[in-house]
């Protein structure tokens, strides 16, 4: 786990600020900045991928049962999956305020 | 999307080598072409960056978006660092330090690194024949520090430095004509590509891969926060950029020119125009006058697909 930015000393940096965990973007959960989720109804969902395939944010995977459904963690909210959905079975749906 | 491709992706590789977390803005098709590149080259890849937008979103420290080695060096030399790398890494294999494997050599830049401050070094790399592929993501201009022109922003294009008002149209010159500039090297690979039509895309990158020498991909990636459209709508656009003929989607194969996706009438270029922010200001007129020059293209790319 990285330790945030503002806690790394300079001297604990490796020369040339090398990252040698591969891939820990994943901590940084960019779920947060959305204001619309996508909601997938899966019994109209026709297993087809175009949402996962279209996804800048590789936030889509597959359930189970073959349907697909957002990772909120990292979803964005842009909303390209309801766009894109051959079938239009994802709705946006603003997030409720807390 | 066309009927027969529904199913397509689930043909395509799982693996995300370009990890969720980054920080691009929403909808970025950049990002998303990036993802797309990266699952058609795969794990033996390694990729040099310049600056701009993907290299500021994917690696923030201390965490990177790469699951393949990566570098972000300076706006000019990512095509020459990568030479670099594949130089290396041929001497480190025939001398049995490295065992020997196919690596994929991949330089990634924006299109302000590509055209207009890499310029020189990628015709070096292009001239000097090392194995390795140039992709280019080309967003029409410096969006990273705040929608600036460059020299790939297309004609009438609103921008910070090229503002739109009474007496300016915006940008001024013509789009720079980058993929005809490699094709001018004689390089074995040059293609087009966005990712509004992923299967093409990653068919292309494959491509350029097992070829060997230089190859050099441009792709298309539509900026809803520059463009000034709706977040949802990028791939939209980038699919009406090739229906409208301003982008063609072609590859050129040691010279050969071949159309790989050709709308079978194109649309109104204004379909393409109207909705994008940068573009509002635009009178008749000059959707005319854009409309005149992209037929004019577009007819020199078919004449050139129909001499081979």
């Amino acid at each position: 786990m990285a330790k945030p930015m503002e806690e790394i000393k300079w001297q604990e940096l490796e020369p040339g600020a090398v990252v040698r965990e591969v891939g820990n973007a994943r901590e940084y959960e960019t779920g947060t900045w959305r204001s619309e989720k996508p909601v997938v109804n899966a019994d109209e969902c026709i297993h087809c991928g175009v949402c996962w395939l279209f996804c800048p944010d590789a936030a889509i995977h597959q359930m189970p049962d073959g349907h697909f459904e957002a990772n909120l963690t990292y979803c964005k909210g842009c909303g390209i999956c309801a766009r894109e959905c051959p079938v239009g079975c994802i709705t946006m749906v603003a997030e409720e305020e807390e | 999307m066309d009927r027969f491709t529904v199913f397509a992706p689930r043909l395509v590789e799982k693996a995300e080598y370009f990890t969720s977390g980054h920080r691009a803005c929403q909808g970025c098709a950049e990002a998303l072409a990036v993802r797309l590149v990266m699952k058609a080259l795969g794990r033996n890849t390694i990729v040099a960056m310049a600056t701009g937008c993907m290299e500021i979103i994917s690696s923030p420290l201390p965490t990177t978006a790469w699951n393949v080695p990566w570098i972000h060096v300076a706006f000019e030399n990512a095509s020459a660092v990568i030479s670099g790398c594949e130089a290396g890494m041929k001497v480190l294999m025939r001398k049995g330090k490295v065992p020997e494997k196919k690596i994929n050599f991949v330089a990634m830049g924006g299109d302000g690194a590509t055209a207009d401050i890499g310029m020189g070094q990628l015709s070096g790399a292009l001239e000097r024949g090392h194995d390795m592929i140039y992709v280019c993501f080309d967003n029409e201009a410096y969006m990273n520090t705040g929608i600036q022109r460059s020299s790939s922003t297309p004609y009438g294009a609103s921008t910070t430095t090229s503002p739109a008002g009474k007496v300016s149209i915006g940008q001024r010159t013509q789009k720079k004509n980058l993929p005809q500039i490699a094709v001018a090297h004689n390089i074995p690979y040059v293609a087009t590509a966005c990712p509004s039509f992923p299967f093409d895309l990653m068919e292309k990158v494959k491509k350029a891969a097992n070829i060997k020498g230089p190859a050099y991909v441009h792709i298309l990636s539509v900026c809803p926060t520059g463009w000034r459209i709706p977040t949802s709508d990028s791939i939209r656009y980038g699919r009406l950029a090739v229906d409208t003929g301003v982008f063609p989607l072609y590859e050129v194969v040691d010279g050969k020119y071949r159309m790989t996706y050709e709308p079978q009438k194109l649309r109104p270029v204004g379909d393409y125009l109207k909705g994008q922010g940068r573009f509002r200001h635009l009178k008749d007129k000059d959707i005319e006058e854009i409309q005149r020059r992209v037929n004019q293209e577009y007819e020199k790319i078919i004449s050139k697909c129909g001499g081979m």
